[in-house]
């Protein structure tokens, strides 16, 4: 092709960009303006395609983005400058990284002959990032800067999902070149795998089938696989137990009878006695987290495994199992769901009527999410409970980290996958206000809650002025009991009462700070007032609602698992606390 | 155990900090790397050695292969291979005594003297083993610098890496 006899079709990297962008089927992108990313800001500014969100921090740009990904399961996109653009960036491009969630994030570079010289806002954002991205790229010449966007998306929500960079030299978004959109990639160098072995799915129907103590186990995989339709086929075709990670909440309904709870630190008595007596694991799209886990030693000791999952990575990295299968999620439990229907073999129903009957008697005998309910104090589990009987798992709820997202993840019953938007691999503290500002525009005629607490709150607070700009109606419940409360429960569990540097003095009037954004601000410190509060603060749709619910300070969230402790070896509330 | 892995990587400028970071990020250890463009200018080939139980080995090749810049990978340990390491070591030859002691070094070991100014320059290809031998040998002289190339390996016969 003679260049110079098309240069009337040439168009500028930056334009490229964008034009790629809208090809990806890209609604919205969440950004920050700067020096090397002017010419992209300028080329955005002179289209209507994309809608562009002006956040007041990076930080909160990709947890944005992150939350849209996480409500819909496209490639959320972030844009920021280099340098401290792209610094500010990382925490929520971790974040993502550690949940598996597809993201792009465009990182603006220096120009490309700056490059190495320590120019002004220059950082190695490709070394930075390498750590916690899936992959990354430099864009060294303008023609190959479409094909690079196009293979960062792919990259990003194929295979095990994940963020991927784009950083982009300032004279890259410059140059010109033909826009020339490829419309299929493929990678010799990567190439996800989609089915599961045949034979080992085989050998998996056989050991289900002949399970005495069952258990399914299921984490961010299925969400992340949209396999949600299928679990709950399989595990009602056998009428197994199924407990579900932090990340897996949703995917299947936390109202159906089969459902035993969350497992881990934080999870239910009978769930995690069920994991530690269980003869047959059937782990799907789960990673075995330490704090799924606990000690590793004697995590499951009696019980033969089986793992799916779409990552070979991810099996045997922490628990080696028996069975491994490695597929996508829904792949794998349809062709499972095949052989369990055509066999004569059916589950044994004495041993599965004894096994539940077991369940039950551990759930009865602990009742270990049970808190006190004659307090005078607001207790945050019974915010969370008059939420969820409030709302019936039709909001969204993203959080923060700490005990109010436990309390969720303990209390809320999320009935939907991708309702439930949370950081549970990072713990990025800070990650739940943009979250939900990205779940808003995705959807912008529902409910979304952000349950947060008065420390993490603190860290993206800056987004109440983004709520605003985009008239975003999110409802803020600050379950605000003055301490970086999981912080001091541990303090008071492991290090004596110690609280060294947990209480968080000096806060904001929180009401009044909302309302200086323009929100509504609401103050609840009465438990008889809770319901009506929020019975109020949902009923307002046009506006963003602060709720600083005003709780018990010395609240501890009950049952645990300390880190390192094996599941059979929980704490539960001390009586006491009861009274 | 020690592990002989042998990757075919795309030859990208971050292609080999992102193998390096893996296993300084996950603590892994690398006895030896080398890396150099194949016969197709875009195809880099690795030699990795490394050390760990089956489990952490078997962690390893599935970190490898995740890495989107890997095309494909062998654990050449697994079967009947060879491996080739080129060894240079500059060695001071005051006396004719040593001069000769080294020829016939050189010769056993079937090294080559390359550079002779006010002193020797040998080059020696071999195992690890065979180098480590001849090193051991050079006790009573005196070594002015050693530079090895680390490990190459190959499949024997029908065992092969290629794309
Ligand atoms: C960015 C970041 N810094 C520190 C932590 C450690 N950390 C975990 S929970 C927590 C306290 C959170 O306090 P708050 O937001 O008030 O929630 P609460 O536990 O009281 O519900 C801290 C500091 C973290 N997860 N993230």
């Amino acid at each position: 092709m003679n260049e110079d006899a098309n240069e009337a079709d040439q168009i500028t990297g930056a334009n490229i960009l964008i034009n790629s962008l809208v090809a990806e089927g890209v609604e919205f992108i969440f950004g920050y303006p700067g020096g090397a990313v002017l010419h992209i800001y300028d080329a955005l500014f002179q289209q209507n395609k994309l809608q562009h969100i002006l956040v007041r921090h990076e930080q909160g740009a990709t947890h944005a983005a992150d939350g849209y990904a996480r409500a819909t399961g496209k490639a959320g996109v972030a844009l920021v400058t280099s340098g401290p653009g792209a610094t500010n960036a990382i925490t929520g491009i971790a974040t993502a990284y550690m949940d598996s969630i597809p993201m792009v994030v465009i990182t603006g570079q220096v120009a490309s002959k700056l490059i190495g010289n320590d120019a002004f806002q220059e950082v190695d954002s490709i070394g930075i990032s390498r750590p916690c991205v899936k992959h990354n790229f430099l864009v060294k010449d303008v023609k190959e800067l479409a094909t690079t966007v196009k293979k960062a998306f792919y990259i990003a929500t194929t295979g095990r999902p994940g963020p991927v960079i784009i950083d982009i030299p300032k004279d890259i978004t410059a140059h010109k070149a033909v826009f020339e959109y490829p419309e299929k990639i493929q990678m010799r160098s990567y190439k996800p795998i989609l089915n599961g072995h045949t034979g080992q799915i085989r050998r998996a129907a056989e050991l289900i089938l002949s399970a005495k103590r069952p258990v399914i186990y299921t984490g961010g995989g299925v969400v992340l696989g949209n396999a949600s339709k299928e679990l709950i086929e399989f595990t009602r075709l056998l009428g197994f137990p199924i407990t579900q990670t932090l990340m897996g909440l949703g995917s299947y309904p936390a109202n159906d009878p089969l459902f035993i709870g969350m497992l881990g630190m934080h999870g239910a008595y009978e769930t995690n006695t069920a994991m530690h007596q269980a003869d047959v694991l059937i782990a799907i799209g789960a990673r075995f987290d330490d704090r799924v886990t606990g000690d590793l030693e004697q995590f499951c000791p009696k019980a033969k495994i089986i793992h799916i999952d779409i990552d070979p990575a991810s099996i045997s990295k922490t628990v080696t199992v028996d069975i491994p299968i490695v597929g996508t999620v829904n792949r794998v439990l349809t062709a499972l769901i095949k052989i369990i229907k055509e066999t004569d073999k059916k589950p044994d129903a004495n041993a599965l009527a004894a096994w539940w009957k077991q369940i039950k008697t551990w759930k009865q005998e602990t009742n270990s999410l049970v808190y006190n309910r004659n307090s005078d104090k607001i207790k945050p589990q019974f915010v969370i409970e008059t939420l969820s009987e409030l709302t019936k798992g039709e909001i969204f709820v993203t959080s923060d980290v700490g005990q109010h997202q436990m309390f969720v993840a303990q209390f809320y019953k999320f009935l939907q996958p991708r309702r439930w938007i949370n950081s549970g691999g990072l713990g990025t503290m800070g990650f739940g206000l943009p979250a939900a500002m990205g779940v808003q525009l995705a959807h912008p005629d529902d409910t979304v809650v952000c349950v947060t607490g008065e420390a993490s709150i603190q860290m993206c607070i800056q987004e109440l002025s983004t709520c605003k700009q985009y008239d975003l109606p999110i409802k803020i419940i600050n379950l605000n009991n003055g301490y970086m409360g999981m912080v001091r429960q541990w303090q008071e569990m492991f290090y004596d009462n110690r609280y060294s540097h947990s209480y968080v003095d000096s806060l904001p009037d929180f009401m009044k700070l909302a309302e200086s954004y323009g929100h509504v601000g609401m103050k609840i410190d009465k438990p008889s007032d809770v319901e009506a509060a929020l019975k109020e603060a949902l009923a307002i749709k046009d506006k963003l609602v602060f709720m600083d619910i005003i709780i018990d300070d010395k609240e501890n969230v009950y049952p645990m698992v300390a880190a390192g402790k094996s599941h059979n070896e929980m704490v539960l509330r001390p009586e006491g606390e009861l009274a | 155990m020690r592990h002989t892995i042998s990757l075919l990587l795309e030859n990208e400028s971050g292609a080999l900090s992102r193998v390096s970071g893996l296993f300084s990020a996950r603590g892994y250890n690398i006895e030896s790397l080398t890396v150099a463009a194949t016969e197709d200018p875009t195809v880099s080939r690795m030699t990795l050695v490394t050390r760990g139980s089956d489990n952490i080995i078997e962690q390893i090749t599935k970190q490898l292969n995740k890495l989107v810049d890997v095309i494909k990978l062998i654990d050449l340990t697994e079967g009947l291979h060879i491996e080739r390491e080129l060894l240079l070591v500059k060695i001071n030859v005051p006396t004719s005594n040593q001069r000769e002691e080294i020829k016939r070094l050189v010769d056993i070991f079937r090294g080559k003297i390359i550079d002779v100014s006010n002193n020797y320059t040998v080059e020696l290809t071999g195992t690890p083993h065979k180098l480590d031998a001849f090193i051991k040998a050079l006790e009573n002289m005196k070594i002015q610098e050693v530079v090895r190339s680390g490990i190459l390996g190959i499949g024997r016969g029908d065992k092969n890496l290629h794309l």
